[in-house]
């Protein structure tokens, strides 16, 4: 079964293919350039990877630590921390079990709450994340498997992104513009749910 | 979009090579990493080092040599550097009194540059940092990302770098730095925003008759928008944000900084400095010394802010101090 860069890839794949929407997001409410960070920061990331790698802790780590020197901004060191935090538990595994993925998302979250110093709602990637890993969280307590619980997390990722455009960005540069950022979706909150996606895609094509 | 470059991906590349074509005298660049340090190399002092996204030149690049910066980390337009960038810069002009980072108050900037201070306290350099944040646009509150940093930072660059230039240790020249940043406010605003050249398009869309007060320096929109008036009537507004701070009063020495935002001309600027002056000392200040010109830019933006500074005898004294960098010369 193919692994741990094939996840990666399909991530890398979507990120590129919505670089333009991406950015014109981060047009309306902060500084035009976050498509085209995650793009750069994604192909460095492919460059960096091997078809060979299978360790998913390693690879993690190695994603975390290009995105890290690569994007640049605040999504820099948020997503290249998540990648990274989230390589830390998952050392020399070449599979994850629906319980080790609610470890990735929640060490991910960590890793980004502890750099960015944000919570919920304050119109950031978490407002995505954080409904996401508690669906996936329900969902497997219930005993739903890997591709219903991320269906049910990116649906509420989804809801999350929604929710970004009724409240006023408190962190980021959108927050500068305070009453006028509510109408937008945020832009990292996009690109959150555009990689849960992919990795929800991932395992139905596995 | 209509540029003058030969591919959006290598602008930055190209503009430092370019600024060490032209100035071999003062700067050279980290082989590999976006960084322009000083021609001479590390010095037996405190080194400062700043940077930021690209597109605000001269900063920060200009401002590298004596009296002023020891290196500067460029990232892609508008986008902060990453922390391996800025630790190599910290590594190569450490001189063994320690570093200062000069950082202005965005998210990503903060992140980044703290990762590389921690970076460099792990390999046994002495490393501290300041964060400016002079934006009177930005309502200041615990729970927003804060103020900005824009055109105040020159003024820190320049008296903080004369401080460590005195021989001073690391405290102190942060110590000073901290007071710059305690008495320095600015307020911009645009009469066209810029275009970034990787998204191709201007950043907000303004009528005809249309400007927009309150900008930051990174085409991100204001606070508001309204009709175009003349220049004095805008500045006057600038100025009554500034002054309602209640940190200039009657008497006081000012440093004011009239500054472009890159696609203003300095005929424009002159005059606007000239209301400048004469609103600051009809309200009783002396202006002692005034910097008009493009200082903190936003690539092709048509605008300007306005910088003052509150001086005591010690600011005063590092403020006057020699400087000899490419976009800043005091003798």
């Amino acid at each position: 079964m193919a692994g741990v860069y094939e996840c990666i890839s399909l991530i890398a794949e979507r990120i590129t293919e919505n670089k333009d929407f991406l950015t014109e997001l981060d047009r309306e409410i902060g500084d035009s350039d976050h498509g085209i960070n995650m793009a750069r920061g994604f192909a460095a990331v492919m460059e960096k990877l091997s078809p060979e790698d299978s360790d998913i802790g390693a690879t993690l780590k190695k994603a975390g630590m290009t995105l890290l020197s690569k994007v640049g901004g605040a999504s820099g060191p948020l997503y290249g921390t998540a990648y990274m935090e989230a390589g830390k538990i998952t050392a020399g595994k070449t599979e994850l079990t629906p319980s080790d993925m609610k470890a990735v998302i929640e060490s991910a979250i960590a890793g980004i709450q502890k750099r960015g110093k944000a919570v919920k709602g304050e119109k950031t990637m978490l407002d995505a994340l954080i409904p996401a890993c508690e669906s996936f969280s329900e969902s497997i307590a219930h005993g739903a498997d890997m591709i219903a619980a991320l269906e049910s997390a990116c649906e509420s990722a989804r809801e999350g992104v929604e929710y970004t455009k009724t409240i006023i960005a408190t962190k980021g540069r959108a927050s500068y513009l305070g009453e006028r950022s509510i109408g937008h979706q945020d832009p990292g909150a996009t690109s959150a749910l555009i990689t849960l996606e992919a990795i929800l895609d991932y395992y139905k094509g596995a | 979009m209509k540029k003058l470059i030969n591919g959006v991906e290598n602008i930055v590349d190209e503009m430092l090579d370019g600024m060490t074509a032209a100035y071999p005298q003062y700067v050279k660049r980290l082989e590999g990493f976006n960084v322009l340090v000083r021609a001479c190399g590390a010095s037996p002092k405190v080194a400062l080092v700043s940077g930021g996204g690209s597109g605000h030149e001269p900063s920060h690049g200009g401002f590298v040599g004596r009296g002023m910066l020891d290196g500067a980390v460029a990232g892609e337009v508008f986008t902060s550097p990453t922390p391996d960038q800025v630790y190599e810069a910290v590594k190569a002009v450490n001189g063994g009194k320690g570093v200062l980072l000069i950082i202005k108050n965005y998210t990503g900037d903060v992140m980044n540059f703290e990762m590389a201070e921690e970076m460099s306290a792990d390999e046994g350099i002495k490393v501290e940092h300041v964060i400016v944040a002079d934006d009177v646009a930005v309502e200041n509150s615990t729970w927003t990302t804060g103020r900005r940093g824009i055109a105040g930072t020159v003024l820190v660059h320049k008296i903080a770098g004369a401080c460590a230039e005195s021989g001073a240790e690391l405290a102190d020249v942060k110590r000073v730095a901290e007071k710059v940043i305690a008495n320095v406010r600015s307020m911009g605003m645009a009469v066209n925003a810029c275009t970034v050249p990787a998204a191709g398009k201007v950043s907000f869309e303004l009528a005809e008759d249309e400007i927009e007060i309150g900008i930051g320096i990174h085409g991100e929109p204001g606070t508001h928008r309204e009709k175009i008036s003349d220049v004095n009537n805008i500045a006057d507004k600038l100025l009554e944000k500034i002054f309602a701070e209640g940190i200039y009063g009657e008497g006081d020495e000012v440093c004011v900084l009239v500054n472009g935002m890159g696609g203003t001309p300095l005929m424009e600027l002159l005059v606007a400095n000239k209301h400048v002056k004469s609103v600051i000392e009809s309200r009783g200040l002396k202006v002692v010394k005034t910097l008009v010109g493009n200082y903190m830019t936003s690539l092709d933006m048509e605008g300007f802010s306005i910088t003052l500074l509150k001086l005591d005898e010690e600011l005063k004294k590092y403020l006057d101090a020699p400087a000899d960098t490419p976009a800043f010369v005091q003798c």
